[in-house]
């Protein structure tokens, strides 16, 4: 079963601890948190449970189609907005509980002082091709 | 199995069916299909004449695909099933396919695909993988292009620059998919500049190989970016500085600078210093004064700021860097370096933070992240 892992900048429920943002961090702290993620994908594919993961930029903007002939209209790039997508990383586990485990895992990346920084991360399967044999 | 060779075998294979009249499309199919046979078939098998192999296996594919068709439209198959054995002309095919894989009418990314799949002699798994997107997604932009390249009138002369471009673009790229696309750039650059004859070409080859040489030093552990002046100069490759060198003496001795010249003559300089101290930047600024009167690029005015920062003291830096775009790429991060150099830590971190919200690669992103990091402990 797939699952998306969903990083965000801002959004999500209220944090659970309160830091700094990361370029105000020491930088063996910056270079520990980094490390932590690329060791966490490098883990996920020795066990066979990474797809795939992305990091996005901030910026960006909501685009719509607006009626024939004309140019499609665009809204942003905010400045601050609610929610603010970091990146995602699909993973192909077992089971939502395998799903969640790893999530926390995750979450506890090391912030300031080498610290878990206690991050919600939200976690989403994919919606699955019907199976076969339920026809 | 010789997979290199194998390789390089394509483009003569791909001129020779349509010397004996295959369409280029058709050709380069076949070609396709005889080299996925040949990956497969030849490590248990290897043939005594790899090319004349090749050659068959193509023609083959070709003369099926060729009938099926006829068939399926009621016609005759006008290519000669028996082919006459001719005097094979095959640098200049070679440098044709260049320019037709590289036609400026075509978007860039099909460009490289195409150029990477029948000068190349890679599959569309490999280019797919290359470029993270799935094999039927670049299967269909090499068959767009084809069509689009079959489209153009006949004997249209070739755009050098373009190649050019297109090369330099596959060299950027770096690795991907398990691909070393920077190496294989070189190979085809090295290729074309023996064909092409053209100061600029020799001046993309040594670009290339400067460059080249300083990729080892050029990350630290899990990736991280290591800027130049910090870089362990005795990682770099000599053996391919002196290379470089050498082929843009030869370029430049021909008297027809381009901006290709000029880009290999900034990084002979960088190579030439044995630390970061004793770059030449005086020299440096010369030739990007060159580089600018050639292209009259942003980018360059923003790169040249940098080295009058270097060579004449940061505030020099930053008043080139005044009536430039803000917008422009890795500006926040050249203002942030020029003002930390002129003594302002708590305004450069702040300008670091902002450059790494602009970056454009994690390795850029992170690299910029630790900068503002370093500097927010120092206020």
């Amino acid at each position: 079963m797939k699952y998306l892992l969903l990083k965000h900048y801002r959004g999500g429920p209220a944090p659970a601890v309160e830091f700094a943002p990361m370029d105000q961090w020491a930088p063996a702290e910056v270079d520990a948190h980094i490390q932590f993620m690329l060791d966490f994908a490098a883990r996920l594919e020795q066990s066979g449970e990474f797809v795939d993961g992305q990091a996005l930029a901030p910026g960006g903007a909501f685009v719509r189609y607006d009626g024939e002939g004309r140019p499609p209209v665009t809204d942003g790039p905010f400045a601050e907005t609610k929610d603010l997508i970091a990146g995602w990383m699909v993973i192909d586990v077992e089971s939502w509980d395998r799903a969640v485990q790893l999530a926390g895992e995750l979450s506890a990346a090391p912030g300031p002082g080498g610290k878990p920084i206690y991050e919600w991360l939200e976690v989403r399967p994919f919606l699955a091709h019907p199976q076969t044999v339920t026809e | 199995m010789n997979e290199p060779l194998l390789r390089e075998l394509v483009p003569a294979v791909i001129g020779v069916l349509v010397r004996r009249g295959a369409d280029f499309a058709s050709a380069e199919d076949a070609v396709q299909e005889a080299l996925i046979q040949a990956i497969d078939a030849w490590p248990g098998d290897p043939p005594r004449d790899p090319k004349a192999w090749l050659v068959a296996a193509a023609w083959h594919r070709f003369l099926d695909a060729a009938r099926s068709e006829a068939s399926r439209r009621g016609r005759e198959l006008t290519v000669e099933a028996e082919p006459p054995a001719g005097p094979v002309p095959a640098a200049d095919d070679t440098l044709r396919l260049y320019f037709l894989c590289a036609q400026p009418a075509l978007p860039r990314s099909s460009a490289v695909a195409l150029t990477l799949r029948a000068v190349g002699g890679l599959t569309t798994r490999q280019i797919a993988a290359a470029y993270l997107v799935p094999e039927p997604t670049m299967a269909q932009r090499i068959s767009r292009a084809k069509r689009r390249v079959a489209g153009l009138p006949p004997g249209q002369p070739g755009d050098l620059g373009t190649v050019l471009r297109v090369l330099y673009l596959v060299f950027n790229e770096g690795y991907g998919g398990g691909l070393d696309l920077a190496a294989e750039a070189i190979r085809l650059t090295r290729q074309l500049a023996a064909l092409a004859d053209d100061p600029e070409a020799a001046g993309l080859l040594a670009l290339m190989l400067l460059h080249h040489a300083r990729r080892p030093s050029r990350t630290g552990p899990g990736g991280r970016l290591v800027p130049l002046a910090e870089q362990d100069r005795s990682r770099w490759d000599t053996r391919l500085i002196a290379e470089g060198v050498a082929v843009l003496q030869g370029a430049l001795a021909r008297d027809r600078l381009g901006e290709y010249q000029a880009q290999a003559a900034i990084a002979a300089l960088h190579a030439d210093a044995r630390t970061a101290a004793e770059t030449d930047w005086t020299q440096i600024v010369e030739w990007y004064d060159e580089l600018l009167a050639l292209t009259g690029s942003p980018v360059v005015r923003l790169n040249r700021a940098v080295a009058v920062g270097e060579a004449d003291g940061p505030l020099a830096g930053l008043s080139e860097l005044a009536p430039l775009d803000a917008g422009l790429p890795r500006y926040a991060a050249v203002s942030a370096y020029l003002h930390e150099r002129a003594g302002r830590p708590a305004l450069a971190a702040g300008l670091y933070a902002e450059a790494a919200r602009a970056a454009a690669s994690t390795p850029e992103r992170d690299h910029l992240l630790r900068q503002a990091a370093r500097l927010h402990r120092r206020k």
